[in-house]
C-alpha cells in the first residue's frame, strides 16, 4: 500500500462526500423547483465521484474496506476533507458561493490530476473534471445573478463571500503527502493551482460586483483530521442508518 | 428485433455476438436507447461459456449503473452464458460523442433533443446558452435553457417559444 496515495484518495473522496451531503440538504428546500433538482443533481455527481475515489482508496489500502465502509464507519478525526465543505449550508447565496469557490479549485486540480501517471486515478479525475464544468457553470451563473442582482441578493452574496474566503487558504496548503505525490508525478503541487484558480474566480466575482475580503485566512487542519464543530453533527446524521443496521440491504 | 433467441452458445458465439446480444438491454432511464448505442459497453471477451463485459458509467453518480450491470448479466445468461462478469472501466471517460447517429435520431423522435459535440461546451457562458438547442417537437431554434440539470444526471431542461413545449436535452459531456 502507498500511504500518501491512500491519503490523497481520502482527501478527494471526503471533500466530495461532505460537500455532496451539504448540497443534498437542499433537496425539498430549494428556492424554486429547478434549483431543488439542480442541487440534488450536483450532490449526486459529487457523492458518485466520492464513491469512485473512496473505492480506489480501499483497493490501494488492501484491508478489505470498500467505499461504503470508508464513508460510514470512519469517525470525524479520520475524515480528510477541507473544513470549508463541512460548514452548514447557510442560505442559497452561501451554498452557491461555496460551490463556485470549490468548483473553480476542482476545475484546475482535477485537470492536473487527470494528467498524472497513474491511469486509474487519472481516469476518475478526467471523468469528474467533465462533470465539474457543469457545476462551475451553474454556480457562476447564480453568483453573477445574485451579486449583480437586487440590494438584498448582493448583500447576501457579499456576506457569503466574506465568510467563505478565509477558508480558501486550505486549498493551497501543502504538506508531506502533497510533496511525495507531486514528486511521483501523481498529483499537482497545491500552490500551482492558486494563480489559475484566482483568475477564474476573479472573472466571475468581478462580473458579480463582489469583492473578496482582505483579512487574515483561517487555520488549516482538515487534511489532518482537525475539523470544525459542524462535521461531527453532519456525520451523525449521515452515518446513523448504516451504523444502526450494519450490512443491511434492500 | 435485434435480440435473437436462436443465438446460443452451441453456435459458437464470439465478442461480436455478445455486443449484438447486448442491444436487448435498454437504458432504464432512457428506454429508447440500448446500452451499446449509448456507448457505455466498451468491449467484451468470451472464454468457453464465460463472458466478460466492460462497461463505463455515464455519470459518476448514475444510479442506473447497478441495474444496467445486472441486466447485462441476466441477458447474457438467458443466451446460455455462465459466470458473466461485468467490469467497470473509467478510461477513457464516457462522452456523449460516442452516441451513434441512429441513436440520436431515436432520442429526437422520443422527444429528447440529442447532444451536440462535447468540445463545444464553454466553461463560463455569459449572456445566454452556448449553443441553440433545436426543439425536438417542432424543430424551432427559438428555445431557451431553463436549467442545465433535469430529471436525470444526463439531461437538461429547455422551453420552446415557438410551440410552447417544455422539453429535455441530452447534455453534451
Amino acid at each position: 500500500m502507498s500511504a500518501p496515495l491512500f491519503e490523497l484518495l481520502l482527501r478527494l473522496g471526503d471533500d466530495r462526500l461532505v460537500l455532496g451531503h451539504r448540497n443534498s440538504e437542499w433537496c425539498g428546500h430549494g428556492p424554486i423547483l429547478e434549483e431543488d433538482i439542480a442541487l440534488a443533481n450536483i450532490a449526486l455527481d459529487l457523492v458518485g465521484q466520492s464513491q469512485l475515489f473512496l473505492e480506489l482508496a480501499g483497493t490501494i489500502e488492501g484491508q478489505g474496506r470498500d467505499a461504503d465502509n470508508l464513508a460510514y464507519w470512519r469517525d470525524e478525526s479520520q475524515f480528510r476533507n477541507l473544513q470549508m465543505v463541512e460548514l452548514p449550508r447557510g442560505d442559497f447565496a452561501f451554498t452557491l458561493v461555496r460551490q463556485l469557490l470549490f468548483a473553480a479549485w476542482s476545475h484546475h486540480y482535477l485537470d492536473a490530476l487527470a494528467k498524472g501517471r497513474r491511469p486509474d486515478l487519472a481516469g476518475i479525475a478526467a471523468k469528474a473534471f467533465k462533470e465539474n464544468r457543469y457545476h462551475f457553470r451553474h454556480a457562476s451563473q447564480w453568483v453573477i445573478r445574485l451579486g449583480d442582482g437586487t440590494e438584498e441578493s448582493h448583500a447576501r452574496a457579499q456576506a457569503a463571500l466574506d465568510e467563505l474566503w478565509p477558508w480558501t487558504g486550505e486549498f493551497f496548503y501543502r504538506d508531506e503527502t502533497d510533496q511525495v505525490l507531486a514528486g511521483d508525478g501523481l498529483a499537482p503541487e497545491p500552490e500551482t493551482i492558486h494563480e489559475p484558480w484566482l483568475a477564474l474566480v476573479t472573472d466571475v466575482l468581478t462580473r458579480a460586483t463582489l469583492v473578496p475580503p482582505t483579512g487574515p485566512m483561517r487555520m488549516v487542519g482538515g487534511r489532518r483530521g482537525r475539523h470544525t464543530e459542524h462535521l461531527g453533527h453532519m456525520l451523525a446524521e449521515m452515518q446513523i442508518v448504516a451504523r444502526s443496521h450494519p450490512g443491511a440491504s434492500w | 428485433m435485434i435480440g435473437d433467441s436462436a443465438l446460443t452458445l452451441q453456435s459458437g458465439l464470439d465478442e461480436v455476438d455478445v455486443i449484438r446480444i447486448l442491444r436487448e438491454v435498454k437504458d432504464p432511464e432512457v428506454p429508447v436507447l440500448d446500452v451499446v448505442e449509448l456507448g457505455i459497453v466498451r468491449g467484451a471477451s468470451v472464454e468457453g461459456r464465460r463472458a466478460i463485459v466492460r462497461v463505463t458509467p455515464t455519470y459518476s453518480g448514475c444510479p442506473a449503473m447497478k441495474v444496467i450491470e445486472r441486466e447485462i448479466a441476466e441477458c447474457l445468461e438467458r443466451h446460455g452464458f455462465e459466470n458473466v462478469v461485468v467490469e467497470t472501466t473509467f478510461v477513457p471517460p464516457w462522452t456523449t460523442d460516442w452516441i451513434s447517429a441512429e441513436a440520436r435520431e431515436k432520442l429526437r423522435a422520443y422527444g429528447i433533443a440529442p447532444p451536440g459535440p462535447a468540445a463545444a461546451i464553454e466553461l463560463v457562458p455569459l449572456g445566454g446558452p452556448t449553443r441553440t438547442i433545436p426543439c425536438p417537437y417542432c424543430g424551432s431554434s427559438r428555445t431557451t435553457t431553463e436549467s442545465e440539470f433535469g430529471s436525470t444526471a444526463c439531461k437538461s431542461i429547455h422551453f420552446c417559444r415557438s410551440c410552447h413545449q417544455p422539453f429535455e436535452h441530452f447534455k453534451a459531456i
